[in-house]
C-alpha cells in the first residue's frame, strides 16, 4: 500500500517528483541515500546537495513565507519527505538546524532572531551545531555546569559541551547554560543561548568514534562571548524550551528513517540472496523478522502521520502519542539486530576486509550502537514511557 | 491508506466497551468456563439485539449492515480485551467470511439467521495441522444419488460443540471443496476437548458417511479458505492486540498500587522498565494490526503478508506481555483466583491457532520470494 494522507496532493506530488528527478542527477544520483543526520559521509556534496534544495525552494516548507519559508502545512511536508526518501537523495547536512533549532526559534525566539538567523538557515549560509550534553551531564541532563554570566557587553560563557554532531562543521551553536548559580534551582537556572563559533573563546575539538570518523565534537568555552539579544525564550526558561519544542516527536521525520531502512533490509535480502544465505533456516526466520520490523516501523509511522494530519494538533493529546515514543526504542533496537545479521550474511569479509562491497555492513554493525545512547538514552527512553505515557511512579 | 480510527469507529468501541463491562465480566467469563454450554446465549443474543455485531460485515444486500473489516478490528480489539465469551471469531468471523465468499441462496439463509444471532456457526478447515494448507485436507465427500456424504474427522474445530452449522472442507474429484453441515447430522460425532484456554471452546468433529449440502462450486473450496484464512489470522491479530493492552493496563495498575520496602514497586526501574518494552511491542502490535486491517479492508495486494506479519508479531507481544504479567503480580499472579491465569492461556491458545509464528515466518518467506 502506498501512502494515502487523506485530501489531493497529486499536483503537489507531481511537483516534487518532477523537481527531484531533473535535479537529482549527475554527481548526486551516485551519492543516493548516503549519510545521515549523525553520518558526515560525502560532506561536501551533500552540502552541494542542500544549496540545490534551497535554490529550488524546498528547505523549510512549513516555516512562514517572511522567514523564507513556504508557509505550506504538515500534510505536504509529509508528502515532501515521502518523496524524498522514495528518490534516496542524500541525506540533508543542517538538520540541527532544520529539524530542531528552526523550530526553536520559531516558537520561542524574538523576531530579531528569526529574521537573523531563520533565513539563512534556509540559504545553506550558516550550520548549526547542538551543546546540551557535558562531562558531567549526559542522562541528567538538568545538571549543566557551562555558566553564562551577563554584564554590559553581553554574555561571558566558561564551560565544556560534548556530543556535539557535525561541531567542527558549525557556525552557531545552541547552548544550554546554567544563568544562574543558585545549585538549588537546577533545571530553572538554565538558558538556552545562540553563540557563534568563530571567536577565541570557543574552542571544537573533533572526537573519533568507534568508526574512526569525527562525528561529534567536544566544545571548550573560556570567556566565550555573545549578545544579549542571543537568549531564547527568556532568562531561566531554558529548560521549557528544550524540553517543549526538541522533544517534539514529528512524524515527518521517522519517514527518512524508516524508508532508509527498509532500503538496507532489501539490500540485505538480495545479498543472501546472491551468496547463497538464505538456504539457511535460521538466517531467512532472521531475514523474515528484520522485514517484520520495518514493516511495523512503517505501519507506526503511517499511524503517527495520519494522526498529526487528522488532528491538526501535532503537538498535544494525540492517540498515537504513546506509539510515537515508543518508536525510537523500537527502530534503535531494531537497527542495531539489522546491523548484526549484516555482517554475519556477509560474513567474513565484512569483519575482516573493509575495502570491498560489505563496507555498508560493517558501517552499520558499528554506527548503530550510537542510536540507543543519542537522543536519549533507551534506559531514559523508558524512563520516559514509563512515567509519562504508562504514569508508574517517579 | 489511514491507520487511525474514525469517529465512528470510536463510538462503536464505545458502545462495545459498555456492552462488554456489562456482559463480559470476569465472573461472566469465569461462569461461561464453569458451565457445559460454552458460551454466554443471553449475550451473544443481546449483542446481536443492541448492537448488530453478527450483522456488522455481512453485506446489505446479505440482509446484514454492510460495514467493513475496520469495523469488525474494533470490535475484536474490544472483545479480546475482556475475553468476550461468545462465538465471535468462529461465527462472525470464520463462517461469515466464507459465507459471504461464497454468495448464493444457501449461504444467504444462513447468514440471515447469523445476523440475528439465533445461528453459531463455524468452519473446520485443518486436520494434522494447525494453519491451513489443502495438502491437509484428507476428509473425503463422496457422491451418491445427487447427495454428499462426508467421511473423515477433524480434530481441533473452534467452537465446533456450539455450532449450529458447521462449514466443512472435504476432498472430492475436483480438489478441496466446501459443505454445510447442520449440528445432529447422521453420522456425526462432535466431542468436546479440555482446551487449556478454558475461555475458548474446541471439539474433535467426526464424519462417517454424513450428509452434506456443497456450498459453492465444486472445487472452488480452497480459494475461498485462503480470503477467510487472512481475514481470521487479521481477526484474531486485533483480538490480541486488546488482550494485550488489558494484561498491561492490569500490569501497570498493579505495580502501581502494590507497596514493597516503603514504596510502590512500579518505583523500581527493574519494573518500569520491563512495563516500558511491553508498552512498546503493544504499540508495535497495534500497528501491525492496523495495518493488516485496513490491508483487509482495502483488499491491498499485500494482504497475506501484511496478514501473517500481525499474526507472529501480535502472537508474540500477547504471550509476553500475559507472562510478564504473572510475573510482576508476583505469587498472587500465579492462584487460580486472580484473572492474569486467563490472558496466559489465552494468548498462548492464540497463538496456535491458525500456525504457530514459526509457520507464518516460513510463508512471510514464501510471500517476499525468499527462498
Amino acid at each position: 500500500m502506498d501512502l494515502d494522507i487523506g485530501g489531493d496532493y497529486s499536483e503537489f506530488q507531481d511537483e516534487v517528483r518532477t523537481w527531484l528527478a531533473e535535479h537529482l542527477v549527475g554527481e548526486f544520483t551516485e551519492h543516493r541515500g548516503v549519510g545521515s543526520p549523525t553520518d558526515d559521509t560525502a560532506w561536501d556534496v551533500r552540502v552541494e546537495w542542500e544549496r540545490e534544495l534551497s535554490k529550488g525552494n524546498w528547505l523549510g516548507l512549513t516555516w512562514p513565507v517572511e522567514y523564507g519559508g513556504r508557509g505550506l502545512g504538515l500534510a505536504q511536508e509529509i508528502v515532501f519527505e515521502y518523496e524524498y526518501a522514495r528518490a534516496a537523495a542524500p541525506a540533508r547536512v543542517n538538520t540541527q538546524a532544520l529539524d530542531l533549532l528552526g523550530p526553536t526559534l520559531l516558537a520561542f525566539g524574538s523576531e530579531e532572531q528569526k529574521h537573523r538567523f531563520l533565513p539563512r538557515i534556509l540559504a545553506v549560509e550558516e550550520m548549526w551545531g547542538q551543546g546540551f550534553s557535558e562531562p558531567g551531564a549526559g542522562s541528567d541532563l538538568a545538571s549543566v555546569r557551562t555558566r553564562a554570566i551577563r554584564d554590559d557587553d553581553g554574555w561571558h560563557i566558561d564551560g565544556q559541551k560534548v556530543w556535539t554532531t557535525f561541531g567542527d562543521r558549525a557556525d552557531w551553536l545552541y547552548l544550554l547554560c546554567r544563568t544562574d548559580s543558585d545549585p538549588a534551582l537546577r533545571h530553572r537556572g538554565l538558558s538556552l543561548l545562540l553563540v557563534p563559533v568563530a571567536q577565541p573563546g570557543v574552542e571544537v575539538r573533533p572526537i573519533e568514534n568507534i568508526t574512526r570518523s569525527k562525528e561529534f565534537s567536544e566544545c571548550f568555552f573560556n570567556d566565550a562571548r555573545t549578545g544579549d539579544h542571543m537568549v531564547v525564550g527568556g532568562v531561566g526558561n531554558g529548560w521549557r524550551v528544550v524540553m517543549t519544542t526538541l522533544g517534539l516527536e514529528r512524524g515527518s521525520a521517522l519517514m527518512p528513517m524508516q524508508l532508509a531502512v527498509e532500503r538496507e533490509v532489501n539490500e540485505l535480502i538480495d545479498a543472501a540472496r546472491s551468496s547463497g544465505a538464505v538456504s539457511d533456516a535460521r538466517i531467512r526466520h532472521r531475514l523474515v523478522d528484520a522485514k517484520i520490523g520495518v514493516h511495523i516501523m512503517r505501519s507506526t509511522t503511517l499511524r503517527v502521520v495520519s494522526d498529526l494530519l487528522d488532528s491538526r494538533d501535532w503537538a498535544t493529546g494525540r492517540a498515537t502519542a504513546a506509539a510515537a515514543t515508543a518508536s525510537k526504542l523500537f527502530a534503535s533496537t531494531h537497527h542495531q539486530s539489522l546491523g548484526e545479521l549484516a555482517v554475519e550474511i556477509l560474513g567474513a569479509e565484512s569483519i575482516f576486509d573493509a575495502a570491498n562491497a560489505s563496507t555498508w555492513a560493517r558501517k552499520l554493525f558499528l554506527l548503530s550502537r550510537a542510536e540507543t545512547i543519542y537522543g536519549g538514552t533507551s534506559e531514559i527512553q523508558r524512563n520516559i514511557i514509563a512515567e509519562r505515557v504508562l504514569g508508574l511512579p517517579r | 491508506m489511514a491507520l487511525i480510527t474514525t469517529d465512528e469507529q470510536e463510538a462503536l468501541r464505545d458502545v462495545m466497551r459498555s456492552f462488554l463491562a456489562r456482559y463480559s465480566s470476569e465472573s461472566d467469563v469465569r461462569a461461561v468456563m464453569d458451565g457445559k454450554v460454552g458460551y454466554d446465549v443471553t449475550a451473544w443474543r443481546m449483542a446481536a439485539e443492541q448492537i448488530g455485531v453478527q450483522a456488522l460485515v455481512i453485506p446489505e444486500e446479505m440482509g446484514g449492515a454492510g460495514y467493513g473489516f475496520d469495523e469488525l478490528a474494533v470490535v475484536m480489539e474490544e472483545a479480546g480485551r475482556s475475553l468476550f465469551p461468545a462465538p465471535l471469531l468462529s461465527t462472525t468471523v470464520l463462517a461469515t467470511s466464507a459465507l459471504v465468499a461464497i454468495g448464493g441462496s444457501l449461504a444467504r439463509e444462513y447468514l440471515a439467521r447469523i445476523a440475528t444471532g439465533e445461528l453459531v456457526a463455524t468452519v473446520a478447515v485443518s486436520e494434522a495441522l494447525l494453519h491451513w494448507d489443502s495438502a491437509d485436507i484428507t476428509t473425503q465427500a463422496e457422491k451418491s444419488g445427487g447427495n454428499w456424504r462426508l467421511s473423515g474427522s477433524k480434530p481441533y474445530v473452534l467452537d465446533g460443540g456450539q455450532a449450529g452449522l458447521i462449514i466443512v472442507a472435504a476432498r472430492t474429484g475436483s480438489g478441496v471443496s466446501l459443505f454445510a453441515v447442520e449440528s445432529g447430522a447422521d453420522g456425526m460425532a462432535v466431542n468436546a476437548l479440555e482446551s487449556m484456554d478454558q475461555t475458548r471452546r474446541f471439539a474433535r468433529v467426526s464424519f462417517d458417511g454424513t450428509p452434506a449440502v456443497l456450498l459453492g462450486d465444486d472445487g472452488s473450496g480452497w480459494e475461498t479458505m485462503r480470503v477467510v484464512y487472512d481475514r481470521a489470522l487479521v481477526a484474531l491479530a486485533c483480538e490480541q492486540v486488546g488482550g494485550a493492552q488489558a494484561a498491561l493496563e492490569m500490569t501497570v495498575e498493579y505495580v502501581n498500587m502494590r507497596q514493597q520496602f516503603g514504596r510502590p514497586i512500579g518505583s523500581f526501574q527493574a519494573i518500569k522498565h520491563r512495563c516500558a518494552d511491553l508498552l512498546v511491542e503493544v504499540e508495535s502490535a497495534r500497528s501491525a494490526a492496523a495495518y493488516a486491517s485496513t490491508a483487509v479492508a482495502a483488499g491491498a495486494d499485500d494482504v497475506s503478508v501484511a496478514a501473517s506479519i500481525a499474526k507472529v508479531y501480535c502472537s508474540q507481544a500477547f504471550y509476553h506481555v500475559a507472562a510478564e504479567c504473572i510475573q510482576m503480580h508476583g505469587g498472587i499472579g500465579f492462584t487460580w483466583e486472580h484473572p492474569a491465569h486467563l490472558y496466559f492461556k489465552r494468548a498462548k491458545s492464540s497463538e496456535a491457532l491458525f500456525g504457530w509464528p514459526a509457520h507464518h515466518r516460513d510463508r512471510i518467506a514464501g510471500l517476499i520470494g525468499l527462498t
